[in-house]
């Protein structure tokens, strides 16, 4: 069995508990991949379930706003459940129907994992508990009342910084405690192998959709492809099929939160060191004695001081070019976007849409930029309408 | 002989977990001293780590206290590089891999060596991983301890055995440290006859949910010694001085210590 490696970044560190399940999964899913059966199955929920394929949408607006290139957007916001999450947990739902598992558990930031993990648990009527950490309970209550209404019960997790990192350290101590009958649904390309590869694998749907549609609308494929990078999900499921494309640039945006001097962000690659957390090697946010450093961004999804093992990989080869973007930055492109379009993006996606601010207008008007709208922003309200407050206070 | 093994030659030698640091380095020294004085034959001290996902929630609050209090895995070297010549007993350090990474394999073995420590167990270092720590420690002659669980396959064992020297640390039930498990665990006696068929000369410590006198009466006819962590810990937390800290260690020893004799 390969060892799930992308170069140096990438492995299992795991209790020993975890190693058999690991190999279970990696085995059936292997087994799976090419199964027509499961192909069928999965693109058939894909389509009919969560509304696929999402479309690729010529913002006229955003692009005459900015004078520069075309700017087109990849549209997972119209996802069932409302982001690119829905696309994995699909699939990870219909292995652990084959492993013959009968509970479900994830962890969440923003909520938007849990609540498409329990989205799927309660279709194919399985348990389902979701680890969330007490902040994000707080900053997104909206998502926690969705998954209580699906049937999931959800977990504060007040140890640690009570976010994603941590919700992830009890998802896991959950999974050895009940690795028998119990799938983990990890909601990013990170963990550990066979995760990364599994996930991106369930995620490159939205890369494989725009490769199709940019064909058809352009007749060529895009100069530019943005997304953004938390764990790094949606943009390895953009980019991963345009990796081999060399003249298709890829930029990820991280979270700069209140700028990387701050020390207050979560732009792991950007000004991070390679460890090891949460069972893979791959950069990580750390001191100098090797403990975690909270990450930090206003987005709880992006707020995680890890990141995906073949991201790391790809920054290392030079293949993706990574940025990043801050609050500020996010919130503006936020705005931008709900005033020019009519779309109300996640924060999430604001961040990669705010990096169009510096990109498109040095760019001629015959160029194309994709960037993943990876989620909607309906969660964010509540959070909008705080910053726009403070903001008035000012 | 290895100087871990050695404390398994007449006995079922009583490992102990505290963590490094916790809730500060002058009081690790103590608790070692103390430790030592009352029996217990193998000291482990945790490096304390942000995440540690192996354990349950005492490990990690004595994780955080540790780390709140300053505490690095240089400085806790150093103080064990400090009070080698007093220790008598074998020192083991347990830690997550990261903290090893960041140190410096190569760095790690040479400081702990230099130190007096006997072995290291990593939790979150599986044996298939390519770490070079293993090279680094054979080199100085330090034991890497490797765990297994009730659900390792026997291929899986083969390959960790192998590789693990001073004990083998037999993981024992599916769960964190500290979990509390009710009464007996089920299936032990096969788990450890299967392990011991693979192990051969290999001494078996069993840890994982030990929390007491009654319990190792029920498990110690099975393992050639046995690992306590959340319970001591929990019992020296009960002290609201460190007299009284002390002084539940020294007790909790005796009990399990006493616990250990009767059934043997």
């Amino acid at each position: 069995m390969s060892r799930g490696y992308f170069e140096e970044f990438g492995g299992r560190f795991v209790p020993e508990t975890l190693m058999p399940a690991l190999d279970e999964l990696e085995e059936v899913y292997l087994e799976l991949k090419d199964d027509p059966k499961f192909i069928n199955k999965l693109k058939s929920l894909l389509a009919d379930y969560s509304g696929r394929p999402t479309s690729l949408y010529f913002a006229e607006q955003l692009t005459k706003y900015y004078g520069g290139a075309k700017i087109y957007l990849k549209r997972e916001d119209l996802n069932h459940t409302g982001a690119h999450k829905i696309n994995n947990t699909l699939g990870q739902i219909l292995l652990a129907k084959k492993m013959g598992k009968k509970r479900i558990i994830a962890e969440t930031g923003a909520g938007q994992h849990g609540v498409a993990t329990a989205t799927v648990a309660a279709r194919f009527n399985l348990d389902c508990e979701i680890y969330m950490g007490a902040e994000d309970i707080e900053r997104q209550a909206l998502n926690v009342y969705k998954m209580e209404m699906l049937g999931a019960e959800v977990i504060p997790v007040t140890s640690g910084t009570q976010t994603l990192k941590d919700a992830t350290n009890e998802a896991i101590r959950d999974w050895v405690t009940n690795v028998e009958d119990t799938h983990y649904i990890i909601g990013s390309v990170v963990g550990p192998h066979p995760y990364p590869e599994m996930v991106r694998d369930f995620q490159r749907i939205i890369g494989d959709e725009t490769r199709k549609q940019i064909q058809e609308k352009e007749g060529r494929l895009p100069d530019y492809i943005l997304a953004c990078v938390g764990g790094g999900s949606n943009a390895m499921g953009i980019f991963y099929p345009f990796v081999e494309d060399k003249e298709v640039k890829l930029v990820g945006i991280e979270a700069s939160g209140k700028g990387i001097d701050s020390g207050q962000h979560a732009a792991t690659l950007t000004a991070g060191r390679v460890g090891v957390l949460h069972g893979s090697k791959s950069y990580l946010l750390q001191d100098d004695d090797g403990q975690i450093i909270p990450a930090y961004s206003i987005s709880a999804g992006l707020d995680y001081p890890g990141v995906g093992p073949e991201h790391s990989y790809l920054k290392s080869i030079e293949r993706v070019d990574y940025q990043s973007a801050t609050d500020m930055e996010a919130v503006a492109a936020f705005k931008l976007l709900s005033e020019k379009e009519g779309i109300i993006p996640a924060l999430e996606s604001s961040h990669a849409l705010s990096y169009l601010e510096k990109l498109a207008p040095e760019l001629d008007q015959n160029q194309l930029i994709v960037v993943n709208l990876s989620g909607r922003g309906d969660k964010d309200i509540n959070n909008f309408k705080k910053i726009r407050e403070a903001e008035e206070n000012e | 002989m290895n100087k871990i093994t050695a404390q398994f030659e007449d006995k079922k030698p009583l490992v102990t977990y505290i963590s490094g640091g916790d809730p500060s380095l002058e009081m690790t020294e103590k608790l070692i001293y103390k430790l030592q004085a009352e029996g217990v034959d193998i000291i482990e001290l945790g490096i304390p780590f942000s995440d540690p996902l192996a354990d349950g929630p005492v490990i990690q609050e004595a994780s955080q206290r540790a780390l709140k209090a300053g505490t690095t895995l240089k400085k806790l070297i150093a103080k064990i590089n400090e009070i080698q010549d007093r220790v008598e007993v074998p020192l083991v350090l347990m830690g997550y891999y990261n903290s090893v990474l960041n140190y410096g394999e190569k760095e790690f073995a040479r400081d702990i060596s230099a130190a007096g420590i006997s072995g290291v167990i990593i939790p979150d270092l599986p044996v298939d991983e390519k770490a070079e720590l293993s090279v680094h420690l054979a080199e100085y002659g330090i034991s890497q301890i490797m765990l297994v669980t009730p659900n390792t396959s026997d291929q899986r064992l083969k390959e960790i055995i192998v590789k693990s020297s001073g004990f083998l640390y037999c993981v024992a039930h599916l769960g964190t440290t500290g979990d509390d498990q009710q009464g007996v665990y089920p299936g032990l006696e096969k788990y450890l006859q299967r392990v011991r068929k693979t192990a051969g000369d290999l001494p078996l410590g069993l840890g994982f949910g030990i929390d007491g006198p009654e319990k190792v009466k029920k498990i110690i006819d099975y393992p050639d010694g046995i690992i306590i962590g959340s319970a001591l810990i929990k019992a020296i937390q009960a002290g609201n001085t460190e007299a009284e800290m002390l002084a539940n260690a020294g007790e909790f020893v005796k009990k399990i210590k006493n616990a250990i004799i009767e059934e043997n």
